[in-house]
């Protein structure tokens, strides 16, 4: 098989090493990446982004397209995301059919901004039970070196807020180019992100790396976005994989998650927003 | 031949022209020139033109060293992944003991990791032994993988590279000519820094003055050089 | 006898008829892969990627006496204005079949029976031309990866735009020109040392002349794209493998 296989020294090595607080690439057990975000991949849609965590690269874009509203919210523009692990970005992704990570992730992301409430669906309406905004994200990773989950996230977050609204022109019922000074509607305040821990050996990791990621016993990913008052609000979870979460897990997990969210919500709201 | 800058060429590339120069891996014959047949750097010797590709697969050959991974177990040996297109098979007849069929997986079992030696490349697979001297299961320690091709430039020319990173670190350091290399020290931290060390010789590759940058490095992290150590490349700077 | 005047005697980008758009190329542009590298012509972006060689399965699609090279082409879905569904379709599934034709044609996989080399071109923005794009990317990439080639390919699009030859169409010309003769499109792959042709495909109305002009034209054009290919190999500082090995994810 053309598969990589982590030998049982390696796992010993990396879970030791934790256990003394270390990673092999010289990271801390909270220490994220460096952050890479560069616009304009694409001026053919609403907006088309390029986003890494270290070497983990991947591409998200926003595409609106004119379309009928669904019968039950005939007021409401539609929304959805794919995500795309594609076999250029990982020895372990296979061509053709949907793995179950790329449904996945999808599904994660999707439902991380549906549930907030982020785009705002009732303004892109254009005529009530006629016409709406349909909303596309569409995420393509480049190159796995651990934590596409939250790279394929931030893309996506970072890809709606620079998307530019298309002009509609009503005469002839088409898209005729974007506004560039217009975003499309969305409710800032909401805005949510998420981060993925692991489980380790026995420590609590965040922003894995590739190696970690293949031997981790169990992930959690966790959206957290702003209160009226500012502090921490969890807005969605996923936890994956097989292992068991302990109480002292949840514990450490939780207080690791709302340290990094003090520390990266400001940066993050930053090239959300540009 | 002179170590001067070096040549690197681009398939389809005409390397020398005249009929005295013969075209070895790499290269091919169209007329009176010497073409590339691949990507990488030139090396001439007595007229012998080959490229030696500077990135890609590993493709074993007879008399390699590998390390690799245990991934199954079959009623007569078992098979090693080694990064190559195919596993390798390490025959039950070719390990130092006798082995009983029934203490397979007691001897080496999913997951150990071994240093064996390439005997016969086939169309299947790769045919390999660990009856040496210097060949067996290794414990402890990591593994680093770099490219195949880089492997001439971290172990220098005679060793010296390895020698020089044990001297710094106190790391034994062996490497796979399949581009897997065993780091194994008294501490983690120091086969952390042997990693690093072996890491920015695979990065810089093609680079001059590769030696220096090593040293400074080395110094840098407040650890001992041994001077008059060259890193070469053993391949191409004949 | 009327002889109806050209109507594309400048082209609306300003550009030469035989000048081609500005071009970009970078090798090793995604560390996990054998070989990589980026393609840009004017606006149009190509990236390609090259895993192998490696195990072919299923087994019974190996083959015993030599390795084969399998392209996969797509369009990333916001590359163009209209959005495409992410997925295989017609468009890409011939596009895959041609560039695996032209890129077999000088790539050597004797020496690796029963392995499979993967070529994935993907193209985030779209400016027409994004075939031949796709085609300048892979064959840097597959040099990159160190895959035994005897030569290099370059791909151009040569065309006529109503009674214009020109070289390097744009989206323009290519699907939004439809006055006079229309517009005829020619991607072409030239092969680097013996010159001869990888693929071929046409689209329009030429005469037997105009079209050996433009086959002549993207000859030409294709020296200057090689040129862009070789001093982007030769610049690769050699980035390190980024394999280092992992189960399959849970």
């Amino acid at each position: 098989m053309g598969n990589y296989v982590l030998s049982n020294l390696q796992v010993e090595k990396i879970e030791s090493y934790l256990g003394e607080g270390k990673r092999l690439d010289g990271r801390k057990v909270d220490e994220y990446r460096e952050l890479f975000v560069e616009d304009g991949v694409s001026e053919n849609s609403a907006s088309a982004v390029r986003v890494r965590f270290g070497k983990t690269e991947v591409l998200a874009g926003v595409h609106l397209a004119l379309a009928t509203p669904y019968p039950d919210s005939p007021d409401s523009g539609t929304f959805m995301t794919s995500a795309e692990l594609h076999p250029m970005a990982s020895q372990q992704f296979d061509i053709g059919r949907p793995g179950i990570n790329s449904v996945e992730l999808a599904r994660v992301i999707d439902r991380g901004i549906r549930e907030s409430g982020f785009i705002d669906m009732k303004k892109l309406c254009i005529k009530e039970g006629e016409k709406v905004w349909q909303v596309f994200v569409d995420i393509f990773a480049i190159n796995d070196d651990g934590n596409l989950l939250d790279v394929a996230g931030l893309a996506a977050l970072i890809a709606l807020g620079r998307a530019r609204m298309p002009i509609y022109n009503e005469k002839e019922d088409k898209v005729d180019g974007y506004d560039d000074k217009k975003g499309i509607p969305l409710n800032k305040d909401v805005l949510s992100f998420s981060m993925t821990f692991h489980k380790v050996g026995d420590a609590i990791v965040a922003d894995v790396g590739y190696d970690e990621e293949a031997i981790s016993k169990f992930r959690l990913t966790v959206a957290i976005g702003c209160d009226e008052k500012g502090g921490a609000r969890i807005t969605a979870m996923q936890k994956g994989k097989v292992g068991t979460i302990s109480d002292k897990d949840m514990e450490t997990l939780l207080k690791l998650a709302e340290s990094k969210w003090s520390e990266m919500f400001p940066v993050v709201k930053k090239h959300v927003f540009g | 031949m002179e170590k001067g800058k070096r040549q690197i060429v681009v398939p389809g590339e005409t390397i020398v022209s005249g009929n005295e120069f013969l075209p070895g891996d790499g290269a091919y014959r169209d007329g009176v020139d010497v073409v590339a047949g691949c990507y990488g750097i030139v090396n001439v010797y007595e007229k012998h033109v080959r490229v030696v590709p500077v990135s890609g697969a590993y493709y074993p050959r007879r008399g390699n060293t590998i390390i690799g991974t245990i991934v199954d177990i079959t009623f007569n040996g078992w098979l090693i992944d080694f990064g190559g297109a195919q596993n390798a098979f390490l025959p039950v007849a070719e390990v130092p003991r006798y082995v009983n069929k029934n203490e397979m997986a007691e001897f080496l079992n999913f997951g150990e990791s071994v240093i064996v030696k390439v005997w016969d490349v086939k169309s299947r697979g790769v045919d390999v032994s660990m009856k040496m001297r210097g060949f067996g299961k290794i414990e402890g320690g990591m593994i680093v993988s770099i490219g195949a091709n880089k492997v001439p430039r971290v172990i220098g020319r005679e060793g010296s590279m390895v020698k020089m990173i044990k001297d710094a670190t106190g790391c034994s350091v062996t490497v796979g000519q399949n581009g897997k290399v065993w780091i194994s020290g008294n501490d983690t931290d120091k086969e952390v820094v042997a990693k690093k060390i072996i890491e920015l010789i695979a990065d810089n590759v093609m680079a001059d003055g590769l030696t220096d940058r090593v040293e400074k490095y080395i110094k840098g992290m407040g650890l001992k050089v041994d001077e008059g150590v060259e890193i070469v490349n053993e391949e191409t700077d004949k | 006898m009327v002889v109806k005047k050209n109507l594309y005697t400048k082209r609306k980008s300003g550009r030469k008829m035989d000048e081609v758009r500005p071009i970009t190329a970078n090798v090793g542009i995604v560390p996990s892969a054998d070989g990589s590298a980026s393609f840009q012509t004017g606006k149009t972006k190509a990236i390609a990627v090259v895993r192998g060689p490696r195990t072919l399965h299923p087994q019974h699609m190996q083959n015993a006496q030599t390795g084969i090279l399998r392209v996969s082409y797509g369009m990333m879905p916001f590359s163009v204005e209209d959005r495409i569904r992410p997925g295989p379709n017609r468009r890409s599934e011939e596009i895959s079949k041609v560039t695996e034709w032209a890129l077999s044609s000088v790539v050597d996989l004797s020496g690796f029976p029963n392995t499979v080399v993967d070529v994935f071109v993907q193209i985030p923005q779209a400016d027409a031309g994004t075939r031949v794009a796709g085609i300048n990317a892979a064959a840097l990439a597959l040099a990159h990866a160190g895959i035994p080639m005897r030569e290099m390919v370059s791909a151009i699009g040569v065309g006529k735009i109503d009674k214009s030859l020109v070289v390097d169409l744009d989206k323009y010309e290519d699907s939004e020109f439809h006055d006079g003769e229309g517009s005829t499109d020619i991607p072409v792959v030239v092969t680097s040392r013996t010159k001869e042709i990888a693929l071929l495909q046409l689209d329009g109305k030429i005469s037997v002349d105009e079209f050996k002009e433009c086959i002549e034209m993207a000859k030409k054009a294709c020296d200057g794209i090689l040129k862009v290919q070789m001093d982007a190999l030769r610049e690769v500082s050699g980035v390190r493998d980024q394999k280092s090995g992992g189960k399959k994810n849970g």
